[in-house]
């Protein structure tokens, strides 16, 4: 038995098709594009609307007011707790410190979030698209002055195919001040992230901010209103990857909002369902109200099933639900369902949800392996580091005595806030010795340097093979670095390359 | 909706066709959005835009030269005066200082690499290769054998006036005479004293040449420059020939060959081509590589 509607309402609102039931009649190749439609998306309450509310706040207010959260780093160092400070190139992230050669940690993220995005794709859907993508979220907030501004749906339709008056004007001018007024601050916090908060506020209400500051905001402004305020869900139809990618990630046991049409086809009138019902006729739970397709930030018929346009935010079901309650039928007509739940019901069968699956499993076991990866190397983060290049070219030089030297670049990084006194030795080669160029040649066999606090400091550095004889061309050599305690705080590997 | 017996709607979707069609399969027509399309006029007119700004057409005589007369090669020259201006605090510090002060000085010594590696990649790497490990006939810059001093002062006489360059009055000269090509020597002699030289830094007699009747022709015709004990003398650019180190290779007939033809390689007079401090730079760059005495 096939309930699914007919086609004309499965795709009315996204489907190309539109082009021709949208009343443009299509010229001899068709039209060169296709006119958007404009979504007048409904208030709405209930549980969904609640939690996007409160995911609202708590991520919009995490993003405006992070910046000025301190940390104490000590003397000489930004007390900002999320700082990138590009100049000095580092990134603080409360306590920790990255530096440009730890940018593995940042690909760690971008990793985990890709995964954390599977994972919830495979568990509930498009979670993200719905709750906490920044354009869903800055678009709710948009349409919520919108609504403020001019009025809910029928209101705004009404207002927008009458004729213009003072009132409109003055509600348009209302509307879009505030949007400016939220994207420039969208576009303020931003550049707030990349230098000292309390200091560049203070520059930007002077008007002594550096340019590019001011060229950041205007960006972040321009593209905050344009997207949340005009593009919208053109931006999840036409230019986001991932409703394409997760179409392909999904399954039949995902969770998505379904619409149960089991329960809601045939669509009748509450008295005709109720009359149906006696006679013990086939009777759907769906009034055909339209309520779902009215609430629909991107304009979506949920009934014609999963379609790439729905990003799955749950407000359809909360407005269905609001009806099922008036017309005294049970809620969740639409709520968060499978297809093979569907087709269970229909052959009488049991629901069954299966979080644990295969696919669920290897993500949440990726999730954590590299998250226990990261956390460990974080943890056990050393807080100097050497670097050792060989020379390419040439590979050895053969001296006047016949002994052979190797070159080498040395850079030291003392990574505490403190200045330190780092000791080097190069093992690997009996009775050889080095030099560094610019200090006392010194037959110790070691190294003394002074690094200053969070500094770096590069050397070149020359290998003598003395009195040894390198077996082969290739001789392993270690380099190692201890700090004022005699504690061995980094290490290095290279060779000594001979004839 | 579209009627589904129209040819040109695929039946299946809905949709309309291009009536573009290939064994069967038909091309759905999926619009642009408006605001796509507009994106796409918008980057035309932004071309021609670039024609007006911008140099873009080639004529008979010429070429447009755009609003502002902008061109890459005055870009070029832009951008270099700016990197100078940025260098000229580090130049100053490095034309102020003392040659012998340089590399006893972390921060000069990372300035003066740094501007000695880029000159010496523009003007020296071309013969002495990019890492002045030399070739034959080119001195290897690394190791610690000089023809004419390998201390600071020697480097920069050196960069500044050049090796056989006629056209500095004060350049580097002495060459080896041709003994065999001149008829000085005779073939007998040539092959004694080749292997008398080998002789010296400890490799084989090759040949069964007569080593003492090398050693009287060496004392005679060599040892005026190289010196009695063969250790050569960096006044006259005459190389130290006991040790490892050979500019023209240690074969036999290697060194038969130096003997007969003589001669010497040259190094341009650097010093009308580049600033001083340049030369300074590079002079600390080639001592910094190791050699440096």
């Amino acid at each position: 038995m096939d309930l699914r509607i007919d086609e004309k309402q499965a795709g009315e609102r996204v489907s190309p098709a539109t082009l021709v039931s949208g009343g443009a009649a299509p010229a001899e190749d068709g039209a060169l594009y296709e006119a958007r439609k404009q979504i007048y998306p409904q208030s709405v309450t209930g549980t969904f609307r609640r939690i996007k509310w409160i995911i609202l706040a708590v991520t919009l207010g995490i993003y405006y007011l992070l910046p000025f959260v301190r940390w104490d780093r000590g003397p000489g160092a930004p007390n900002q707790a999320v700082l990138v400070d590009l100049e000095h190139n580092r990134f603080y992230f409360f306590f920790i410190e990255i530096w440009p050669q730890e940018v593995y940690y940042i690909t760690g993220l971008m990793i985990l979030a890709a995964l954390g995005l599977f994972l919830m794709n495979a568990l509930a859907g498009r979670v993200w698209c719905g709750y906490l993508c920044p354009q869903t979220v800055w678009t709710d907030l948009f349409l919520a002055i919108e609504r403020l501004a001019e009025g809910d749906r029928r209101e705004r339709m009404r207002k927008d195919a009458g004729p213009w008056n003072v009132q409109r004007v003055a509600e348009k001018i209302v509307k879009h001040s505030l949007w400016l007024a939220i994207a420039w601050w969208t576009g303020g916090a931003w550049v707030l992230y990349f230098n000292d908060a309390p200091t560049l506020v203070r520059q930007l209400a002077t008007f002594h901010a550096p340019a590019i500051a001011y060229i950041w905001i205007g960006i972040l402004t321009g593209t905050t209103y344009i997207l949340a305020g005009f593009m919208r869900e053109q931006v999840c139809l036409y230019m986001c990857p991932w409703p394409r990618i997760q179409a392909a990630l999904t399954d039949e046991n995902a969770l998505n909002v379904t619409y149960r049409y089991d329960r809601g086809e045939p669509r009748m009138s509450v008295k005709k369902a109720k009359a149906a019902r006696t006679l013990g006729g086939p009777a759907g739970d769906c009034v055909d109200c339209g309520q779902c397709v009215a609430v629909c930030p991107t304009g979506v018929d949920i009934r014609g099933g999963l379609n790439m346009g729905c990003i799955q935010c749950g407000l359809c079901i909360d407005a269905c639900d609001n009806v099922m309650r008036k017309i005294g039928r049970p809620e969740r007509l639409i709520a968060y369902d499978t297809d093979v739940n569907i087709q269970r019901r229909l052959a009488g069968l049991e629901n069954v949800f299966k979080p644990v699956r295969v696919r669920t499993v290897l993500y949440t076991v990726l999730i954590v392996g590299i998250f226990a990866l990261m956390a460990g190397k974080m943890f056990t983060r050393a807080d100097a580091s050497l670097a050792v290049i060989h020379d390419r070219n040439p590979l050895f030089v053969t001296l006047s005595t016949g002994e052979i030297r190797n070159g080498y670049t040395v850079r030291f990084a003392n990574m505490a806030p403190k200045s330190r006194h780092f000791v080097l030795k190069v093992e690997g080669l009996p009775g050889s010795r080095f030099e560094v160029i610019g200090e006392d040649k010194n037959t110790s066999g070691r190294e003394d340097l002074d690094i200053g606090p969070d500094q770096t400091r590069e050397t070149r550095l020359l290998v003598f093979s003395g009195t040894a004889k390198p077996q082969g061309n290739s001789t392993p050599l270690r380099f190692v670095v201890t700090d004022e305690t005699g504690k061995t705080v980094a290490t290095a590997k290279d060779f000594f390359r001979a004839p | 909706m579209a009627n589904a017996s129209d040819p040109r709607v695929d039946a299946r979707t809905g949709t309309p066709t291009t009536g573009h069609e290939w064994d069967g399969i038909a091309e759905l027509n999926t619009p642009l959005p408006r605001w796509w399309l507009w994106t796409f006029y918008i980057t035309i007119v932004w071309s021609i835009a670039y024609w007006i700004v911008y140099p873009a057409w080639p004529g008979i005589a010429g070429w447009t030269h755009g609003m502002f007369g902008w061109n890459s090669r005055t870009a070029v020259v832009q951008d270099l005066q700016e990197l100078k201006t940025m260098r000229a605090a580090g130049e100053a510090k490095l034309s102020a200082a003392k040659l012998e002060d340089i590399e006893k000085n972390p921060e000069l010594l990372s300035i003066a690499r740094a501007q000695g590696a880029a000159a010496f990649a523009n003007n020296c790497a071309p013969c002495h290769g990019a890492g002045a490990q030399g070739a034959v006939g080119y001195p290897n810059l690394n190791d610690d054998e000089w023809l004419w001093g390998g201390k600071l002062a020697d480097i920069q006489t050196t960069l500044q006036h050049g090796i056989r360059w006629d056209a500095d009055k004060d350049t580097r000269s002495g060459a080896m005479p041709a003994f065999g090509k001149d008829g000085t020597l005779k073939a007998d002699e040539i092959k004694n004293v080749a292997q008398y030289v080998r002789s010296l830094s400890g490799l084989s007699n090759e040949g069964g040449a007569d080593l003492a009747k090398g050693k009287k022709v060496f004392a005679d015709n060599c040892a005026a420059c190289h010196g009695d004990d063969g250790k050569g003398n960096q006044e006259l650019g005459a190389p130290n020939l006991t040790d490892k180190i050979w500019l023209y290779g240690s074969t036999t007939a290697a060194i038969e060959n130096r003997v007969t033809v003589g001669g010497g390689g040259q190094m341009p007079a650097w010093g009308d081509r580049l600033d001083p401090t340049t030369i300074k730079a590079l002079t600390v760059y080639v001592h910094s590589l190791g050699g440096g005495k």
